[in-house]
């Protein structure tokens, strides 16, 4: 990624992502059916839906790690300068080595490329100190917190300078005064530095508070619904001024997404009747 | 219609006592280390025996004394003939384990990666896993000779399938997620293997060792006492024909102490490795 450098005073280099056409089938289940979707560069869209309208294996197919049975995606634009990873992962479960420390997870994301010692270790604390850990940076996962470990995974994706962020509920596993912790920090580093992120949740409140566009999916097999910006300033949406619009919006969501969450636990009812 | 009603109210009425202590009721169940019990246990039977042995109640050609075989060992080791039955147990063991150990390791790791190997090897270690593998002593004897290659061939096969099956079934259980991360850095393959795929395996391959560890001492003791001049199991083997029964079991505690020896190395060698768990 060497190639790409960014001029100075200019706004940050950043990339879109374009999914065409995406279908998924898993055996004789249609999951996905003609997803079309675009996420503009510094653009945070949320992905949300009912349980198993295939929000994740979406977000699979955009980073690259589950094939499509149709479609494609293409990502385009300016990596930034020093990103060893431009499409970078945040997992729900964390998926951290249980075996290594804190930094030792940032590292795990660094140790293939060729980096010398010094930057490596420059970029695992400088990770670390972007999401707090610093003083847990010895610390193995089982020692830490739900949201400790979030952070780890937070850090090892910044450790690689993504250009593009796919989090895949990052905040479903913590419980709620920890998630909304967690999403203020994650928030003002996405003010910081703003890198294209494609966040899927099940939450309204996260994607509310946090998305410029919401993408709404269909009940299975996930089809777009709906797209709904978000017209307020992320740092201005936790102030009461904005609560009436944003109620609004809400309850516009939540409209499309009851009628669709509650057929879909209907389905899974009958799916799982003998 | 009076009656009625108050006999209704009767059963509802709250039942009423003085204010006590919420008496605790969770406890149990929760069996803790007692070292103490465990040594008094140990030294109870011994003092026993040797009580039963010193007044002469048991024939000492059916059991000898602790003190006899205790003599027995000291024996065996001013002579020299400890050290020459062990070590040619020993060497044969550790071949035996380690051949059959790399073996193991790799086909089960082959079959836990890779389609094919799993469609020839699952079958293959279907069919020759339940064999008791000293029956294949013979056959073993015939292709390599009497002397030390059947032996720890025999050794070898029969550590190597509790290998296989402990290795791929933990390449199997390594959580698809944390390959799935590996892979969403673009980490290399080979480098997801050693540095995913083969420490979260850690945890199954060494409860395959115990496994394994046991078995060739089975097996040892087994192919020693069919074909062999030394070993502790030619060692038994005689004592029991010559009715020495001091030093036959003399024999079963050098065993004992072996196994439990081996077993303390896998323990803190867990202990050490898989002290993230």
């Amino acid at each position: 990624m060497g190639e790409f450098s960014a001029e100075p005073g200019l706004s940050e280099p950043a990339m879109h992502l374009r999914a065409e056409a995406i279908g998924h089938r898993y055996d004789d289940l249609t999951v996905l059916e003609n997803v079309d979707l675009d996420v503009g560069e510094g653009e945070f869209l949320a992905v949300i839906g009912p349980s198993g309208c295939g929000k994740s294996t979406l977000l699979g197919i955009m980073g690259g790690i589950l094939a499509p049975t149709s479609g494609r995606v293409l990502v385009g634009g300016t990596a930034p300068p020093r990103s060893l990873n431009p499409l970078t992962y945040i997992f729900q479960d964390f998926a951290l080595l249980p075996w290594r420390t804190a930094a030792g997870n940032v590292a795990f994301a660094l140790e293939h490329h060729a980096l010398s010692t010094a930057e490596r270790d420059a970029r695992v604390a400088d990770a670390l100190v972007r999401t707090g850990l610093t003083e847990f940076a010895d610390a193995l996962p089982k020692q830490l917190s739900g949201g400790m470990r979030q952070r780890v995974g937070i850090a090892r994706a910044l450790a690689v300078n993504p250009a593009v962020l796919l989090m895949d509920e990052p905040l479903s596993a913590l419980d709620a005064q920890t998630r909304e912790l967690l999403m203020e920090d994650f928030l003002a580093l996405w003010l910081d530095q703003r890198v294209t992120v494609v966040y899927v949740t099940h939450n309204l409140a996260e994607a509310l508070r946090l998305a410029d566009r919401i993408c709404v999916l269909s009940r299975r097999p996930g089809r777009i619904k709906d797209i709904v910006p978000v017209p307020i300033p992320q740092h201005e949406r936790a102030g009461p001024a904005a609560q009436m619009d944003l109620a609004a919006i809400g309850e516009r969501l939540w409209a499309m997404i009851r009628a669709e969450a509650q057929t879909a636990e209907r389905e899974v009812l009958h799916d799982a009747r003998p | 219609m009076t009656h009625g009603r108050e006999a209704t109210g009767a059963a509802a009425a709250p039942r009423t006592t003085d204010t006590h202590i919420v008496p605790f009721r969770g406890g149990g169940f929760a069996p803790a280390p007692r070292l103490i019990y465990s040594w008094l246990t140990f030294a109870g039977i011994i003092a026993l025996w040797q009580f039963v042995s010193s007044v002469g109640a048991v024939d000492p050609l059916f059991l000898p004394s602790p003190l006899r075989i205790a003599e027995a060992l000291r024996q065996l080791a001013v002579t020299g003939e400890l050290w020459r039955h062990l070590s040619a147990s020993l060497t044969r063991i550790a071949l035996g384990w380690t051949i059959g150990t790399v073996l193991g390791l790799s086909l089960g790791i082959a079959i836990g990666l890779f389609s094919l190997a799993r469609a020839v090897g699952i079958p293959m270690v279907a069919a020759l896993y339940p064999v008791p593998k000293i029956a294949l002593l013979p056959l073993l004897i015939l292709w390599l000779g009497i002397g030390e290659a059947s032996k720890v061939a025999t050794i070898a096969a029969g550590v190597f399938f509790p290998t296989v099956i402990a290795t791929f079934g933990g390449v199997d259980a390594v959580p698809r997620n944390l390959i799935r991360m590996a892979q969403s850095f673009n980490v290399p393959t080979g480098r997801i293997v050693r540095r995913v795929i083969l420490p979260a395996a850690l945890p199954s391959i060494l409860s395959g060792f115990r496994i394994s560890v046991s078995t060739s001492l089975l097996l040892l003791v087994a192919a020693e006492m069919i074909g062999a001049q030394y070993g502790l199991g030619a060692f038994l083997l005689m004592a029991g024909n010559l009715m020495q029964t001091d030093q036959l079991m003399a024999g079963v505690v050098i065993l004992s102490i072996l196994g439990l020896l081996v077993g303390t190395v896998l323990s803190l060698l867990e202990r050490s490795l898989l002290a993230w768990r």
